[in-house]
């Protein structure tokens, strides 16, 4: 028996405590939104936010999240007006869309430790996100679109 | 003459046994009726709370997912394993029947009501060092705990090992009787930090080394750090490798908060230890970091600058990986949450090139993180890590650690990498095989 907040909601699971919460999240949530790539914590395919930080949930078992925030990309904004949302849709970042959900939840995570970061912040912080379609050079235009929202004041994280 | 030879062998025997006997008699202690709840005065239990945390009972005398201080937590030592009793005032199978000078005599002599003596894995030697009142707290708050059903299981050790008899004669070689006396010339914060940390923190219970019977080394060795359940406790004296030095503020955040920037995260066996201190007020934590900080030696400000400036740019580089390995697997799965840049890392994102687990003689605490992460509960409460325990096989777990250990700190290579990991997985899934019922 699993109980966590998901996406501002309380949340009751029965399920072993070893089920990586990646699939907890698809298969028993149904939200499709975090994907599975690689299974071993080495894409970032799967990435959400436990209390606000970034975690690879398919090495991450229900056990170790019961009684915490748990968001998905999902949840990351109510209305998906985050300004790293708005930020990939301007700079049109997606190319096939599977790595770009945890892309974003990996960014939120870097903006809030570097609100203002470099290349080499964003290459060091970025690099456990894999995207075989390449789209590199627009999810870190994507960034720095945020970066600058977020600089001016306009809206919080 | 040969007779005389055996009588005289048989006799030196029997007076050695005797002998033995009587150094090792204690009587036992009548018992009592187990006092009721309200014969304590709710201060006295509350302090008798924050007490039982500094001294962290709950981590020893609470098997892995059983009720709260039922005992049966498994320690495995050099002689054999021994299981934690049961101090829940439960008359039968706890310590209902014991009055209060039963309680006492347990912490300061290591005896339990019924004259037996008790292995020294229970820290005697500190807890002799409490003074009465803070004794008294204790008894008023684990008599007023919920009463839990449960024998204390037989220690698995060989004979003559588990003869308790025979602790009489380690207590001649290694005990020294004595509540704890004030150094004068000392700070009162001095003072009251070595009070807790010698006493009911027994700091030194896993920060030292211990000698063949399983004794602390208290003479130069004292404080020198030691590998304690599969995790290294790191010196606490002058001989620490951290390479920001341990100033007092540091010692105090890290007991306060389970995590500093510039040092790390109390993770694994260090994290229930700071769960536990985090009851007392800050005035006691900050002098534990007063006495700790005076045992570390003077900070070199200049030097811990240039040490944590080199750490920064080091992890800085993180951004381009090189060829090997090491490097690759840091990229790929540990950059993203350990990358830091100048002028100061975040506490959320630990520092691996200021880390004691890396600047450790031993690789034993590195390699657990990386196998099973760190939970919520643990280090800064809130933020966990994940474990790589089924990502990443042996000999790339010896990879990583060796690359780290080689680019994030200036100490020689750890041997036989490959060995050790190997033998901390067993370990422990032979502890989780342990602790099913």
């Amino acid at each position: 028996m699993s109980q966590f907040v998901l996406n501002g909601r309380p949340v009751t699971l029965d399920i072993d405590d070893d089920t990586p919460l990646l699939w907890a999240l698809r298969d028993a949530l149904h939200l499709k939104g975090t994907k599975f790539g690689c299974g071993i914590g080495f894409c970032g395919a799967c990435t959400v936010h436990v209390n606000g930080r970034a975690i690879r949930s398919c090495v991450t078992p229900l056990g170790a999240v019961a009684g915490q925030q748990i968001t998905t990309i999902e949840g990351l904004d109510p209305d998906g007006l985050h300004p790293l949302q708005k930020a990939w849709i301007a700079a049109q970042a997606p190319q096939c869309g599977y790595c770009q959900p945890g892309q974003i939840m990996q960014a939120a995570t870097l903006l809030k430790d570097f609100p203002d970061p470099s290349d080499a912040d964003i290459n060091a912080v970025m690099a456990g996100n894999l995207c075989r379609c390449m789209a590199y050079p627009r999810i870190r235009k994507a960034i720095k679109l945020a970066a600058a929202e977020l600089k001016d004041g306009t809206t919080h994280a | 003459m040969f007779k005389r030879l055996v009588l005289g062998l048989l006799l030196l025997i029997v007076v050695g046994v005797v002998g033995l006997a009587a150094l090792a008699y204690r009587p036992a202690l009548d018992p009592v009726t187990p006092p009721a709840r309200d014969t304590f005065a709710a201060a006295l239990v509350a302090r008798g709370e924050m007490l039982a945390g500094a001294g962290y009972c709950a981590t020893c005398h609470t098997a892995p997912g059983g009720p709260r201080y039922a005992g049966g937590y498994a320690m495995t030592t050099g002689f054999g394993t021994i299981y934690s009793t049961n101090i829940t005032p439960d008359p039968e199978t706890g310590i209902g029947r014991w009055s209060e000078a039963a309680f006492r005599r347990a912490l300061r002599e290591g005896v339990a009501r019924d004259g037996s003596h008790l292995f020294p894995v229970f820290p005697y030697q500190h807890f002799n060092q409490v003074d009465d009142a803070d004794i008294g707290a204790l008894y008023a708050y684990f008599m007023t705990r919920d009463p839990v059903q449960a024998p204390a299981r037989k220690p698995d050790m060989a004979f003559p090992l588990n003869v308790r008899a025979l602790q009489a004669g380690w207590k001649l070689l290694y005990f020294r009787e004595g509540a704890y006396g004030p150094i004068t010339g000392k700070s009162a914060p001095w003072n009251r930090g070595a009070y807790l940390a010698e006493g009911l923190a027994h700091c030194s219970a896993c920060h030292s080394p211990r000698n063949a019977l399983g004794a602390e080394q208290l003479d130069a060795h004292r404080y020198t750090g030691a590998v304690v359940d599969g995790w290294y406790a790191p010196p606490l004296d002058r001989s620490n490798p951290a390479p920001v030095r341990w100033s007092e503020d540091e010692l105090y955040t890290y007991l306060r908060q389970g995590a500093t920037p510039l040092h790390g995260v109390a993770a694994g066996a260090m994290a229930e230890v700071v769960q536990g201190l985090r009851k007392l007020p800050d005035d006691d934590l900050r002098a534990i970091a007063v006495y700790f900080a005076d045992r570390a030696g003077a900070v070199d400000d200049a030097a811990s600058a240039a040490a944590l400036a080199r750490a920064l740019s080091t992890s800085a580089q993180a951004a381009q990986p090189a060829g090997d390995a090491g490097a690759r697997l840091f990229a790929s799965a540990c950059a993203s949450c350990h990358y830091n840049r100048a002028p100061q890392p975040l506490t959320e994102r630990p520092e691996l090139g200021l880390n004691s687990a890396v600047t450790a003689a031993d690789p034993s605490t590195l390699i657990q993180v990386i196998l099973d992460g760190v939970s919520v509960e643990d280090g800064l409460p809130g933020v966990m890590m994940p474990g790589f325990a089924h990502s990443l096989d042996d000999a790339e777990i010896a990879t990583l650690a060796a690359w780290l250990r080689r680019t994030r700190s200036e100490q020689p290579p750890w041997p036989d990498l490959p060995r050790t990991v190997a033998a901390l997985r067993a370990a422990e899934a032979g502890r989780l095989t342990a602790a099913q019922p």
